[in-house]
């Protein structure tokens, strides 16, 4: 019976009222549940407290980094200060709190500096990854026939094969660069997004609120952006999520291959490539990265699993 | 150019350009290429200026006893760790194995094999680090390449087991009066283990894929560290035939798990409606 009155307003908010009346509504209903929901639910709530404190630090770094990145040392400072291991163990001063590099560049202002390549290419792969692969699956669902088969063979195309590799291969040809290293994790994730939004598309696109849009007269497009999409949407939001941790780490490990932003920028994965060479001597180098990245994407994680329980908790895995 | 010596001459440049191909448009070295590679010949590594296709095939063995490895141990650790957090949901165990699932998905796989290089291999020297010469060399990046898998399928293993346990038919069972042990280990494990089967057949490409990173990390000679090191000194003839050897192994995989579907649960036969 909800159900029932729930699509009859839809066809009358499609039809007579004016189109800002419904988002409104239910909007003020929605927010407060969520975040009630995720307050109660204390591990999520660690989760976003994680994920909210890298960005603050992302975007903040230039304040809150001890140390800026082109700092006027002379090479007698540089070598004096190399390799200073962390301010709690022998040798360490409070200076560097997680100790130097060989070049004598402070750990924890690099591991800060390091977050903001992370989450700008994790979350903006994934929004452009997320927004072709919506599209592309809207139009598979909805018209059906050959462009469907076309879409639908090339995503089995793209999925039998992994895709880091092809991320390398394109990515050695391309060259260094943020740009590039975003558009290349978007290509990546696209197939996820457009099968599961046909699969809700072909669920949604045969019940009697579509009909009845369809048969007043409501144009294609319309139906397909205001009817269709928003009930495709909760799955997406829940799968985005989980790629951000995903293509974090998928980020981290192209440019611990030297395959990621030009060198001279500090990223993560890049930081950790040094740490390798110094395994032996300098055991902070390799450390502090790795946690900063296990430590976001764990964040990022909690928050997903959260989400997923409140938004579709047939998903759950 | 990687392949010519540096003051090499336009005349040697445009006949080694020749010599390979390179010289004809993309689609007419394409269709040469896939010609000769339905016959098996996948064409001269630049690098290594052998056949690629037995360079390729002398370091599988090493890149699948890797895959494998890493596989047994994901799935050996997984299996009692997600039945048994199923059976105690909700108590302490359950708590800390999801905790450790999660944060296990959270790594870079590379970063846990430097820590592990560090812990085992420098601090406490008790295993080697790099290269492959015998058993011990196998287990750090086993382990490396494992972890990720063994917190998906820990996690798998679990929703998978509790969604069975509340079906009739294990009702049924223990009104029957079957001990829990049976129950659990017999009637329940198999159909739970679906999701997870599905999971490891398409993880075969993932793990191939893994193996990049790893192999690089430890030194491992396999297939993995030769695409890397190809795709870095543009040796594409190489890069072709191992990226399409990759290709093949995956879709063989994805084929091997359908079939094994209907061992696992007979229910399901394809072409049958």
């Amino acid at each position: 019976m909800q159900q029932r009155t729930t699509e009859a307003q839809e066809i009358n908010a499609a039809v007579t009222l004016p189109r800002w009346e419904v988002p409104r509504r239910a909007r003020a209903t929605e927010l407060p549940s969520i975040l009630r929901s995720l307050l109660q639910n204390k591990v999520a709530a660690l989760g976003v407290l994680i994920v909210l404190g890298m960005l603050f630090v992302a975007i903040f770094a230039p304040f809150v980094a001890p140390h800026q990145l082109e700092g006027e040392v002379s090479i007698g400072e540089q070598l004096r200060r190399r390799l200073k291991p962390p301010a709690w163990t022998e040798g360490g001063t409070s200076e560097f709190l997680l100790g130097t590099d060989s070049l004598g560049r402070d750990i924890l202002s690099r591991v800060i500096y390091g977050s903001r390549v992370s989450l700008t290419v994790g979350f903006t792969a994934v929004a452009f990854g997320g927004t072709i692969g919506v599209i592309l699956g809207l139009i598979s669902g909805y018209s059906g026939g050959l462009v469907d088969d076309i879409i639908m063979r090339i995503a089995d195309i793209w999925l039998a094969f992994p895709f880091i590799i092809l991320a390398i291969l394109l990515l050695s040809v391309l060259g260094p660069g943020l740009d590039k290293l975003i558009a290349v994790l978007a290509l990546g994730g696209w197939v996820g997004y457009a099968r599961v939004t046909r699969g809700q598309v072909l669920a949604v696109r045969e019940k009697e609120y579509v009909e009845a849009a369809r048969a007043l007269g409501v144009p294609r497009m319309r139906i397909l952006f205001r009817h269709i999409m928003p009930n495709t949407l909760a799955p997406i939001i829940v799968i985005s999520s989980f790629a951000v941790a995903t293509t974090i780490l998928a980020e981290a490990a192209l440019s611990f291959l030297g395959l990621g932003v030009k060198p001279a920028i500090p990223t993560w994965g890049s930081m950790l490539a040094d740490g390798r060479d110094y395994l032996r001597d300098a055991w902070w180098l390799a450390t502090f990265p790795g946690i900063a990245i296990m430590i976001t994407v764990l964040g990022i994680n909690l928050f997903g699993d959260w989400l997923r329980d409140y938004l579709d908790p047939r998903l759950k895995v | 150019m990687l392949y010519l010596p540096l003051d090499a001459t336009r005349e040697q440049l445009e006949a080694f350009r020749h010599r390979m191909g390179f010289d004809q448009p993309v689609h007419i070295q394409y269709l040469r290429w896939l010609g000769r590679a339905v016959r098996g010949d996948f064409g001269t590594s630049l690098r290594y200026t052998k056949p690629v296709f037995p360079l390729i095939l002398e370091r599988m063995p090493a890149t699948l006893e890797l895959a494998i490895a890493a596989q047994i141990f994901a799935l050996t650790l997984a299996l009692p760790l997600g039945v048994l957090a199923a059976v105690r949901r909700n108590s302490i165990y359950d708590g800390l194995t999801m905790l450790g699932a999660l944060v296990g998905q959270s790594m870079p796989g590379f970063w846990l094999g430097l820590m592990l290089m560090l812990i085992f291999g420098v601090i406490l020297r008790l295993l080697p680090i790099s290269g492959r010469a015998g058993p011990k060399h196998l287990i750090l990046p086993a382990i490396t390449l494992g972890t990720f898998f063994l917190a998906r399928d820990t996690r798998l293993m679990r929703s998978g087991m509790l969604e069975v346990l509340g079906q009739d038919y294990i009702t049924t069972a223990r009104s029957k009066g079957l001990g829990e042990r049976v129950i659990i280990w017999k009637h329940a494990l198999k159909n739970a283990l679906i999701p997870l089967a599905t999971m490891v057949g398409m993880d075969f490409g993932a793990l191939l894929a893994g193996t990049v990173v790893t192999e690089t990390v430890f030194a491992w000679p396999g297939v993995g560290r030769l695409i890397f090191m190809a795709i870095n000194q543009r040796d594409f003839p190489l890069i072709q035939a191992a990226v399409f050897l990759i290709a093949l192994v995956f879709v063989a995989t994805n084929l091997l798990v359908d079939l094994s579907y209907t061992y696992l649960d007979p229910r399901i036969r394809l072409g049958e409606k």
